[in-house]
């Protein structure tokens, strides 16, 4: 039991800019459940990523011994021959192939060349009975919730004989019942000697299970800590996490809230392809000045509910009013939705903010070459002029605005986003996790801009699963839970547990109440 | 910077935009000294204009077809069509050459509608839209022209790709007016160059040092005025050559200078991210289209009053030799990398090639397989640069 499975030491990691691990120790016992606490961007999922091989050996500094034998990943694939698997925040499942596909994908189970569709289908009926899921191999991954597409993830991990696996926040996206069966899966699993790394943000659910705890800031390990000890307490291990004073982590402000600006009323989003509303009649307003926040957990309708109103950019059958100064505006097209004075920071910069094969300078000036052009000519020197403008002013650190955006870092790109948006002028913003993935310096820093949003009149709306965040910035915080807004609280009334338990309110449950 | 440093941190920076400059040069050299300079000889220089004009039109066309993340397969055959259109105006029903003109150049726009409205509108992948097109727009030729070949047509619409200026402003035997055009376009570049030169210094944007900067302008001065001398002292200034340098300064200006240009750019980076910058991305993905049929138009045009007259078979290929150009001069297969000129310097290499080939009695079934390799080469040589581009990051 006490035998070490895995050392990782000395472990350093760069990207462009940032230095996302520091000389990183991390010791794991065979047969234990390890926990790994740290706030969202201070490296444990870089430092699974070295683990798991998606950062090939030689893109870092230092060791991997698993059973003292030093390890050198160029791929997953090399890392799951030693029994090393790891399962995503975001599920990497196929939605069109049946459960029993997904499982062996990449693995498949052949004779003689050709996949064994009976053996196949039977294992995997085996898999999914160890971990407690009663479905049919061959139903379609797309048709299952988020909670059963969980358990195929590690159905399919336990298919590859694993040993230690890890789970990048494994319940982030769960209710409370899935949640619990999950934690239940997992001492199942310690029981029959697989190791088990967990990133978790939920503390109850760490101190429930977890028999060690690794604590991670700022890309250093601040300490390793056992479980069974009386003094490791949800308390010591956020005092660790933080190490800091809560109050320096945002800045300071002092809010002037104006007149309503935005308001949104009866919003109801269709799924694109699926027959299921996604928002169901959310209504919440913005004033000048204010800084509200929408908190949810993954998968309530959070970014659909965003897009949706940004000049309908997701579903189908959107119905509900949009009101701006009291009037009703159509938001058919995003073009209107900027004109009208709407913009829209994307959770997923590099997917849907930033084009990044591309230089600052068009990125930042690409929602507002109308200011900068005359009847289609763009003026080159003032389009110059204003990205150099936001270099300075966003404290974009590089050195011409002629850089390449895939070559910034996090916070960098997330600034060229910021400045994008700012060209356009407008009076709402809707900031969606503006601080994803984003190093501590950086986030107040972003913080600090969102403030001056705010103090210039502007209505700023921030989306993020983090609670911390939301509760550092807003001055009033509206809860998600499923596509219905179940909740609304001054900022200076929200805790962390009040949020949650907003935020878990599901559909029957309320309308039980 | 000291200009030896400068000019190896442009080759090595810029591989991938320079790459394409020295490879072109290697081709003009390696084939004048195969042909024993066959190829820079005056008549021979008019030729490689008149033959290769209608690719490099097409590549114009093409090039922002690319960037923009699609592909047209569909332009020969649209070639053919227009220009068939145009010998049956012309040639059966006796119209004046102009009307000709006219008529394939209001085809190609009704091509180019078709295909917009098909891939912006209704959401089909270029390719296979594109593909539709190719047998669609070859047998409405066939239709058109009954499955026979029309010819000739009237001296004056020959003139459109076969006609020359020359003696405009007399010489002796070496035509002033196309040495006072070169001479006037050396100019323009040379004050172009610094005018842009001097707007970056304003705003502190990084430049070359003078020392290349010179460089580069008498460079570009000696290749014109070189190519203006044998020209004058052969036809003249070709009519198809001031067609084909107004078309590129045009499709220069809209691609790095107008709204539209950088939204081409911006949907062939990144789709979403574009549609959420307001890009009406439909809008423009139908008018990139409209544009590669009006050029489509253009060469149909051209190469109708070069072969004089209309063929079934016309245009055949013409897709791959501009497809081929782009590729080849630098733009990305998965769209948001490309340059007009780099497309032009491709379609130039290409021309070269075949054209140098041609001279030395080189078959057919060998200039194919040279020209697949160079463009599979040109390819490999993009890809090795973005991954070793990725690897310094």
């Amino acid at each position: 039991m006490s035998s070490t499975i895995l050392e990782m030491q000395g472990i350093t990691k760069n990207f462009p800019g940032v230095k996302v691990l520091k000389d990183v120790n991390l010791a794991v016992r065979s047969g234990e459940i390890h926990a790994i606490c740290g706030e969202n961007g201070a490296g444990k999922s870089t430092l699974m990523k070295v683990l798991s091989g998606v950062y090939p050996h030689g893109s870092y500094e230092g060791k991997i011994l698993l059973d003292d034998r030093e390890m050198r990943f160029s791929s997953i694939k090399d890392s799951e021959a030693e029994g090393v698997v790891i399962i995503h925040q975001e599920l990497a499942l196929v939605p069109h192939l049946s459960v029993a596909e997904n499982i062996f994908l990449g693995n498949e189970v052949t004779s003689g060349g050709l996949i064994d569709w009976h053996k196949a289908n039977a294992q995997a009926a085996t898999l999914l009975e160890r971990v407690g899921l009663h479905e049919n191999p061959v139903t379609l991954v797309g048709h299952l919730g988020v909670g059963k597409q969980q358990l195929i993830e590690i159905a399919k991990a336990l298919s590859k004989d694993v040993r230690l696996l890890i789970l990048d926040e494994p319940t982030a996206a769960l209710n409370d019942t899935d949640s619990e069966h999950l934690l239940d899966l997992l001492r199942q699993l310690r029981s029959q000697g697989i190791t088990c790394i967990i990133i978790s943000h939920k503390l109850g659910e760490i101190e429930n299970i977890a028999d060690s705890t690794t604590i991670i800031r700022d890309g250093i390990v601040v300490e390793t800590i056992d479980m069974a000890d009386p003094g490791s307490t949800q308390d010591r291990i956020i005092r660790g996490m933080v190490g800091r004073d809560l109050e320096h982590r945002f800045p300071e402000r002092t809010p002037k809230i104006g007149a309503e600006v935005f308001r949104v009323e009866n919003w109801t989003v269709h799924h694109p392809t699926q027959p299921r509303t996604v928002v169901e009649n959310a209504s919440f307003g913005v004033n000048a000045g204010e800084i509200v926040g929408i908190a949810g957990l993954m998968g309530a309708g959070r970014t659909e509910l965003a897009m949706s109103i940004f000049g309908r950019s997701y579903g189908r059958d959107i119905s509900g009013t949009a009101y701006l100064r009291g009037a009703p505006v159509p938001l058919r097209t995003v073009d209107e939705a900027i004109a009208a004075g709407l913009a829209y920071v994307s959770e997923d910069r590099k997917r849907y903010g930033l084009n990044l094969i591309q230089d600052i300078r068009t990125n930042v000036t690409a929602s507002g070459l109308g200011r900068i052009s005359k009847r289609g000519w763009i003026n080159g020197n003032e389009e110059i002029e204003v990205a150099e403008g936001y270099r300075r002013s966003m404290n974009i650190k590089t050195p011409t605005v002629m850089q390449i955006v895939g070559n910034l870092s996090g916070g960098n790109q997330q600034k060229v986003v910021l400045s994008k948006w700012l060209h356009t002028a407008p009076e709402v913003l809707i900031l969606d996790e503006p601080t994803r993935g984003i190093d501590v310096g950086a986030k107040y820093e972003i913080y600090t801009i969102i403030n001056q949003l705010a103090d210039a009149g502007k209505a700023v709306v921030v989306i993020s699963s983090e609670l911390p965040e939301l509760l550092g910035i807003c001055d009033r915080i509206y809860t998600l839970a499923y596509g219905r807004m179940t909740g609304q609280l001054p900022a200076s009334d929200a805790t962390q547990e009040r949020l949650m338990e907003l935020m878990t309110i599901e559909k029957t449950k309320e309308a039980v109440r | 910077m000291s200009a030896v440093a400068d000019l190896k941190d442009l080759f090595t920076r810029n591989l991938r935009t320079s790459g394409i400059y020295i490879a072109f040069v290697a081709i003009v050299l390696l084939f004048t000294w195969l042909t024993d300079g066959m190829l820079l000889q005056p008549t021979n220089l008019t030729n490689l204009v008149l033959q290769f004009s209608y690719v490099l039109i097409l590549a114009l066309g093409m090039i922002i077809v690319i960037i923009a993340g699609h592909i047209d397969l569909s332009v020969g055959s649209v070639v053919a069509l227009t220009g068939a259109v145009s010998a049956v105006v012309v040639i059966r029903h006796g119209a004046p050459w102009w009307v000709g003109i006219l008529a394939a150049l209001a085809v190609g726009l009704l091509v180019g509608a078709w295909h917009g409205f098909w891939v912006a509108y209704v959401g089909i992948p270029a390719f296979i839209v594109t593909l539709a097109g190719m047998l669609l727009f070859r047998g409405l030729t066939l239709r058109v022209l009954n499955n026979v070949s029309l010819s000739p047509f009237p001296r004056e619409y020959q003139q459109v790709a076969g006609g020359f200026i020359n003696g405009l402003l007399g010489g002796n035997g070496y035509d002033v007016f196309t040495l006072v055009i070169g001479a006037v376009a050396v100019v323009a570049f040379a004050y172009s160059q610094w005018r842009s030169r001097a707007a970056r210094l304003a705003y502190k944007q990084p430049v070359e040092s003078m020392g290349l900067f010179v460089a580069k302008i008498v460079a570009v001065a000696i290749v014109v005025m070189a190519f203006a001398w044998q020209l004058a002292h052969s036809r003249g200034l070709p009519i198809v050559l001031i067609i084909l340098a107004v078309l590129i300064l045009t499709y220069q200006v809209v691609t790095t200078r107008t709204v539209f240009g950088r939204h081409v750019y911006a949907i062939g980076g990144n789709l979403p991210a574009a549609q959420l910058s307001g890009v009406k991305v439909k809008k423009v993905n139908f008018w990139i289209f409209i544009n590669m049929g009006l050029l489509s138009g253009v060469a149909g045009a051209v190469f109708s009053s070069r072969s004089n007259g209309a063929q079934p078979g016309a245009g055949n290929m013409f897709e791959l030799d501009a497809i081929a150009a782009c590729f080849i001069g630098g733009a990305s297969t998965t769209g948001g990398v490309g340059r007009v000129t780099g497309a032009m310097v491709g379609g130039l290499v290409m021309a070269v090639m075949s054209n140098g080939m041609q001279l030395m009695g080189v078959p057919q079934s060998t200039q194919q397989i040279i020209k697949g390799l160079v463009l599979l080469v040109a390819v490999a040589f993009d890809i090795y640069n973005k991954r070793r581009a990725g690897a310094v990051r």
